[in-house]
């Protein structure tokens, strides 16, 4: 504990801003029982259905809801929603401002792709391999970076990733590929997963994953070790005065949170078709605190909602960049639109500045202040 | 020697980054996630400049001065805009404020790249960096120099600012404890302009020199130095100006060094290595004061 008893005021004040940031979006009273897990069901059974639906909906996806296109942009939304909700386990649960979660992201992707290039090899051998490297990555990584609190910890997590990041670039024995990234090699998997038509499967997988993370969480913040992370969040020294070991405990919150990650590493690569380098970048670790804060931290709706609307907003801004209706534009509003980054960071500063809870947090107020 | 000059050519560059970080980090607790953008304002202003958007700055010579002190300006008043639109506004509410520079960073990065197109534009080259001296045998490119001596002059001006000013007074009183000067009744707002201003006018003489030396500039290249420029703030000690200078250094010269005796990619491994280690050991970095 005397890294912590030392640890200057700054960083305390620091963890205590982080701490008040990440309770903004909490609910207020959670509803006991089975009546609180009515919505995300009925959101799943929602979702789930959503391939059997032959609507166009123009201008919001391209082409029919279960067209491939859609099929596979909703895909992807969704396996970043499940990431999001595993970076929010650190930043809006456990209090931990990470700046290496791509890491484990990359982890997961490169991994599999890795494991499915050997011939012989399924897709449960390749999971498999990832759940292994998911496990032991966040166990060194958290059992180094928890040494120490606040930004030491954040800069200490952000060298771990930014190792990883030089390493897949620099593309040792030919393994990672470079920039290149690797192909999925599609031998060893389950036919359904394969092929253009079969967008639907892996919209499904990924509602999966996103389910998955979503239960676990949920089952997490409520069990015991749950309750230590978030009152280590808001009172660390307090905690240990207990006797409960407060870095026992967020070294748990890292590993679930860097095994979710990992596992959307794997999904993402079975949704892309393909591992990316730029997986391993801190701009991926970046847009996963975005999405967090936009849709509201320490909350899983908010989680969930800012990496959907955040990975649609990304994708969708670019094709609306490149349409006839932006180019026609005079230049002081063409040039922002044709950037999503740009359109997406000043919505980041709006929600930062005006909905401190993020965008759940926004409805929240509305509810209670029209309830009371 | 031509790797020694060019670890601690590299080594000032991340010195002129790092420093400003290490004030705004040391006085308001901010780390400033869009210093990487201030760097790219300026070396873009500067280019701008010396492409003829200004009457009288040119690619050499005096003209080369001129273009660089606009783009030093454009930084400062970035900086300073910056600090007194978005920062201010969340006075004391520190992980707002973080959060506020990563989008910050995001949104000026973008709309650089939307401008001026995502690709390298080639950054003129004064004459007096093109050169080489020889030195013990070895041809050195002059860039370095340049490099060294702007980061020398920075490093000085800064210690000169901090000892023998009023306001330097005031930001080294305020790095030790804020909420004491206030207490003296010292607006220490009013020097967190000033010191954003700072940070912005060094990191765009930073982007600058830097363009300089790699011949072109670039929307994210001042997002990738970021990186090295934390890793260095936090090794040299969170707002401790001359524990950043001596840990650029060092960081610059053990990634050039691993870099040429090992594979490429080494030394980038070993500073992330070398920042871990010092994080373990001394929580406190090298000058062991303050923030962990």
């Amino acid at each position: 504990m005397s890294d912590r008893a030392s640890a200057p005021a700054a960083a305390t004040r620091l963890v205590e801003q982080v701490r008040e940031r990440a309770t903004a979006g909490e609910a207020p009273r959670p509803v006991p029982g089975w009546r609180s897990a009515v919505a995300p069901v009925g959101v799943l059974v929602v979702l789930a259905a959503l391939p059997y639906v032959s609507v166009p909906l123009p201008g919001v996806l391209p082409g029919l809801v279960n067209s491939p296109g859609s099929m596979q942009l909703l895909a992807l939304c969704l396996v970043f929603g499940g990431v999001a909700l595993s970076y929010d386990l650190l930043f809006g649960r456990t209090g931990l401002l990470s700046f290496g979660h791509a890491l484990f992201v990359a982890a997961g992707s490169y991994t599999a792709a890795l494991a499915l290039a050997r011939p012989g090899v399924g897709l449960a051998a390749a999971v498999g391999a990832a759940v292994v490297v998911g496990v032991l990555l966040p166990l060194l990584v958290g059992a180094v970076a928890l040494r120490v609190t606040g930004i030491a910890f954040a800069m200490v997590t952000l060298a771990f990733a930014q190792a990883g990041s030089i390493l897949v670039l620099r593309n040792p024995g030919g393994l990672t590929g470079g920039e290149e990234g690797l192909p999925l090699n599609r031998v060893g998997l389950p036919d359904l997963l394969v092929g253009v038509a079969n967008a639907p499967y892996r919209y499904w997988l990924a509602l999966a994953y996103l389910a998955l993370s979503w239960a676990v969480v949920a089952w997490l913040v409520r069990s015991r070790v749950g309750h230590i992370w978030a009152a280590a969040r808001e009172n660390p020294e307090r905690v240990a005065v207990l006797g409960l070991s407060v870095y026992r405990a967020q070294l748990l919150a890292v590993l679930v949170g860097g095994l979710l990650g990992t596992l959307g590493g794997v999904a993402h690569l079975l949704v892309v078709g393909g591992a990316t380098p730029s997986l391993t970048t801190s701009e991926l670790t970046l847009g996963l605190l975005v999405m967090v804060v936009l849709g509201g931290a320490g909350s899983r709706w908010g989680a969930v909602l800012g990496g959907v609307l955040y990975t649609y907003l990304d994708n969708r801004l670019l094709e609306l960049a490149g349409s006839n209706a932006v180019a026609g534009l005079p230049a002081v509003l063409r040039v922002p639109l044709s950037e999503p980054t740009f359109v997406l960071g000043a919505l980041f500063v709006a929600v930062v500045f005006f909905a401190p809870g993020g965008l759940v947090g926004l409805l929240r107020r509305r509810t209670t202040r029209a309830g009371s | 020697m031509l790797l020694l000059a060019t670890g601690l050519g590299l080594g000032a560059l991340y010195f002129l980054v790092a420093s400003g970080l290490s004030l705004i980090y040391g006085l308001m607790g901010v780390l400033n996630f869009a210093h990487g953008a201030f760097l790219a304002a300026g070396a873009y202003a500067a280019w701008w400049a010396a492409s003829g958007g200004l009457p009288g700055a040119g690619g050499d010579g005096w003209g080369f001065v001129l273009a660089t002190a606009f783009g030093v300006a454009v930084g400062a008043v970035v900086g300073a805009g910056v600090e007194l639109l978005l920062i201010r506004p969340l006075y004391r509410r520190h992980i707002e404020q973080v959060l506020v520079t990563v989008g910050l960073g995001l949104v000026g990065v973008a709309l650089l790249r939307g401008i001026w197109g995502a690709d390298p534009l080639p950054f003129p080259r004064p004459q007096i960096a093109a050169g080489v001296t020889t030195i013990g045998g070895a041809a050195i490119p002059n860039d370095r120099f340049v490099l060294l001596v702007a980061a020398a002059v920075v490093l000085l001006g800064l210690l000169a600012l901090l000892r023998f000013t009023r306001i330097g007074l005031i930001i080294r009183a305020g790095v030790e404890n804020r909420s004491m000067v206030e207490a003296l009744g010292i607006d220490v707002r009013r020097t967190f302009t000033l010191v954003f201003a700072l940070g912005g006018a060094v990191a765009a003489l930073g982007g600058v020199l830097g363009s300089v030396y790699l011949g072109s500039v670039s929307p994210g290249q001042g997002t990738s130095l970021l990186i090295f420029a934390f890793i260095v703030v936090v090794i040299g000690g969170l707002g401790s100006l001359t524990g950043s200078a001596v840990a650029a250094v060092v960081v610059g010269l053990v990634q050039q060094l691993a870099n040429y005796y090992t594979a490429s990619g080494v030394g980038d491994l070993s500073v992330v290595l070398l920042l871990a280690l010092v994080l373990l050991v001394r929580p406190g970095g090298l000058s062991g004061r303050a923030a962990a």
